[in-house]
């Protein structure tokens, strides 16, 4: 009987994503409907390949070795590419591509940080897990600290850092879905959260493993493809295709929209070139840093990047592995650059805003102008391949998360903590897939009910959490003698709870006052004070241009004036709405009325903070089996000897 | 946990075992240290030397656009370095330690 369910289930569960996917049907996005069945048809592609891979793995999973780590059987290649296809999510494929089409330099230099993560990865982590870790973040910790407390705090971690990212990742899946194709955000969200089920659940890492591969192909396919086109026709010259976009008017003008007074005493040219200048995006130097450490050492503490080393056999092949995953990300950050400043050019800012404000329609609507155009067959077929690859980004990305939350909950607290280690493989396999279903369940319903949030901050903070709490925790574990269970439980509380705490103090949450006052300015303007002369507020404005309207002679004018109004009864709409939506309230959600630190990026506080307390912990204190247990785990984790070995098949 | 007949502490203490440990401990920082300070030139460099940074030195590319290239390519070298040492030493002396592990001052 299970086995008939283990045969049928994935098949089943993928054609119910499928039907509920395509019910959606006919709804507005960016693809149009007659060309829509083109995007069914790849994505139902992808899910008829991704499901029989999970059919494939279902039938070799039984163990819990097979269940979280593939049964150790993972090649190095082969984890390199899962790895990208981990890390590489909607929000890098689509939104760094977008931030570089609306900001150009300073969308770039945010891609870099992404990569450089990956030497911490190599240098420091990679290995030495591989050799003395098991299944889950826990392990780690638990080899010479006090296994109770250890694998408790990671899992708690591991589940925090994991929700926060699971988040991001459905509701900008969900958002994302919905601005593509027009498929509903809570039927995306359920369909999107069914597939990635179907897979961690019945196929484990295995069908993991191999739905973030078969994801990152697609990804680094779609995007070769795209800049073979756009940057090919300058003969595959940087200083040719960088020319080109500085002498285009759409991106000229988006520099000029961006700089406001300072762009009236610029030729085109100059403005052109300030396109590929730094200071249009960022503009808080430190707050850049603080993101950039968090990055930095916020990779090498995510849960599921680490369970990734768990899968392959050797440290060598987590070494290969790192390599690989280094080359397949760097190559694709390269290539964003192409494909933002090729849709800033070919597309336009203004019309990549006017489907989403945050710029993550770039690519997509970058695939559409390389194929023809929005009326052509061959643009349409591009902009549905691409949309379909977004769509298995996001469910390769979930996938990844929820196995690793799913392992802390069942692996590390039911087996380790409750049970005492004492638990039949059948039971942890068991406990293993309930959790995954508990965990899937729970992204689900956090998805549907955080729709309309602004979650992209939520992302920065899983980064901030791993490299507060995790990272400290790990390393000093790895390399520091005198660390033990004090240092390791205190370190990884203060680090992640300091991070959270300060990302509700900043100005990341909403702040009613300030949004009050801004609407306010918009409506009535700003009178003029110290020599600066006074902004006309929206309401004087529409006035205005109602009274030239009134008077308008030809019809070009009236057009241009008609079109003028629009914008400021739009902008009078939101500026209302944001009056309604807060009225009455004068605190953030944890009562204040204007952000404690100017920080976005809480990592420049919160990791050192981490390391001191993992540091003092260990030094107050003393814990007899960390100490005698170094030896071992130096050894070990500089050797390999002992290390987890392959599962026979 | 682990299995029996590991003197752990004799095995820390081997000399060759010593010898991994100081010259894999000097080459990671080595490395670390410099792609972290590499790295940060970037974000301090676009925020703090815009001037320099806006120097056109190739048609329109200029040298803040050759910086942010340059990190791709020294994270790889880094990453290639760190292989080829790693594979070419690092394994062998490993290598050699675990043949011997079970002799070493054996309880």
């Amino acid at each position: 009987m299970t086995q008939t369910l283990k045969k049928y289930w994935p098949a089943g569960l993928g054609l119910a994503a499928f039907l509920l996917c395509t019910a959606a049907f006919g709804a507005d996005g960016a693809v149009e409907d007659k060309f829509k069945w083109m995007t069914f048809a790849v994505f139902g592609a992808i899910i008829c390949v991704t499901m029989y891979v999970t059919y494939v793995a279902a039938r070799q999973t039984h163990t819990t070795s097979e269940f979280y780590a593939a049964g150790r059987s993972v090649t190095g290649v082969q984890n390199g590419w899962a790895i990208a296809g981990d890390y590489l999510s909607a929000a890098s494929f689509l939104g760094i591509a977008g931030l570089i089409s609306l900001y150009g330099y300073d969308g770039f230099m945010y891609s870099v940080g992404w990569l450089v993560a990956y030497i911490t990865v190599l240098l420091v982590i990679a290995e030495p897990c591989r050799n003395i870790g098991k299944y889950t973040l826990g392990d780690v910790l638990a080899f010479r600290n006090d296994p109770k407390a250890s694998k408790t705090v990671a899992a708690l971690s591991t589940i925090t850092v994991s929700t926060f990212y699971l988040t991001a990742q459905m509701v900008g899946g969900g958002v994302l879905i919905k601005t593509l194709i027009g498929i509903d955000y809570e039927v995306s969200v359920i369909g999107v959260g069914i597939l990635m089920l179907s897979y961690v659940v019945f196929g484990g890492m295995k069908a993991t493993t191999w739905v973030q591969i078969i994801k990152a192909v697609l990804l680094v396919a779609a995007s070769i493809l795209l800049v073979l086109f756009t940057w090919g026709q300058y003969g595959f010259s940087l200083p040719g295709f960088l020319s080109a976009v500085v002498a285009d008017p759409k991106v000229q003008g988006q520099v000029a929209k961006l700089i406001g007074d300072a762009a009236t005493n610029m030729t085109p040219e100059e403005l052109g070139q300030r396109f590929l200048e730094p200071g249009l995006f960022l503009k808080n130097p430190i707050d850049q840093i603080s993101l950039g450490m968090a990055l930095v050492l916020g990779t090498a503490g995510m849960p599921h990047i680490l369970m990734r080393f768990f899968t392959v056999p050797t440290a060598q092949d987590a070494r290969k592995s790192v390599i690989w995953a280094m080359a397949i990300i760097g190559g694709f950050y390269v290539l964003t650059l192409f494909l933002g400043m090729g849709a800033a050019m070919n597309v336009g800012a203004a019309k990549i805003i006017s489907i989403d404000k945050g710029g993550n329609m770039a690519g997509p609507l970058l695939a559409q102008f390389v194929g023809g155009g929005p009326d052509s067959w061959l643009g349409n077929l591009f902009l549905a391949f691409v949309a379909a690859v977004a769509f298995a980004t996001i469910v390769a990305v979930v996938a990844g998360l929820v196995l690793a939350a799913a392992s802390a909950m069942a692996h590390d607290i039911y087996v380790g903590v409750i049970k005492g280690e004492h638990a039949t493989p059948q039971e942890q396999v068991m406990a293993a897939r309930v959790s995954s279903v508990i965990v899937g369940i729970m992204a689900i319903v956090v998805g549907i009910l955080a729709k309309g949030q602004n979650v992209a901050h939520l992302v920065a903070l899983a980064f901030a959490v791993a490299a507060s709490g995790n990272l400290p925790a790990v390393f000093l574990t790895l390399y520091w003698k005198k660390c033990n269970t004090t240092g390791v439980v205190l370190g990884m509380l203060v680090g992640a709870i300091s991070a959270i705490a300060l990302v509700m103090v900043s100005p990341n949450m909403t702040y009613p006052l300030a949004k009050i006052a801004a609407a306010n300015k918009v409506l009535e303007g700003v009178p003029a004070k110290d020599g600066k002369p006074a902004i006309a507020g929206a309401l004087a404005k529409e006035e205005g241009l109602m009274a030239k309207l009134a008077v308008a002679a030809d019809d070009a004018e009236k057009a241009k004036l008609e079109k003028d109004l629009g914008g400021v009864k739009k902008a009078i709409a939101g500026a209302k709405k944001d009056l309604d939506t807060f009225k009455g309230q004068t605190t953030s959600m944890v009562g204040l009325e204007k952000p404690m630190i100017e920080l976005k990026n809480p990592g420049l506080i919160s990791i050192p903070l981490g390391f001191l307390c993992v540091i003092l912990g260990s030094l107050l204190t003393r814990d007899k089996r960390s100490e005698e247990m170094w030896d071992e785990l130096y050894v070990r984790q500089n050797t390999g000897i002992h290390a987890e070995a392959a599962s026979a098949h | 946990m682990s299995k029996p007949e590991m003197n752990w502490a004799a095995i820390d203490a081997d000399p060759r075992f010593q010898e991994l440990h100081r010259k894999k401990t000097s080459f990671l920082w080595g490395l670390m240290i410099f792609s972290i300070i590499y790295y940060f030139l970037l974000p301090i460099g676009a925020a703090y030397f815009t001037d320099l940074f806006k120097v056109k030195v190739w048609g329109p590319v200029n040298i803040g656009i050759l910086f942010a290239l340059s990190e791709f390519v020294v994270a790889w070298t880094i990453a290639g370095v760190y292989a080829k040492r790693a594979n070419a030493e690092f394994d062998e002396m490993a290598a050699a330690i675990i043949k011997d592990a079970h002799n070493m001052g054996a309880k």
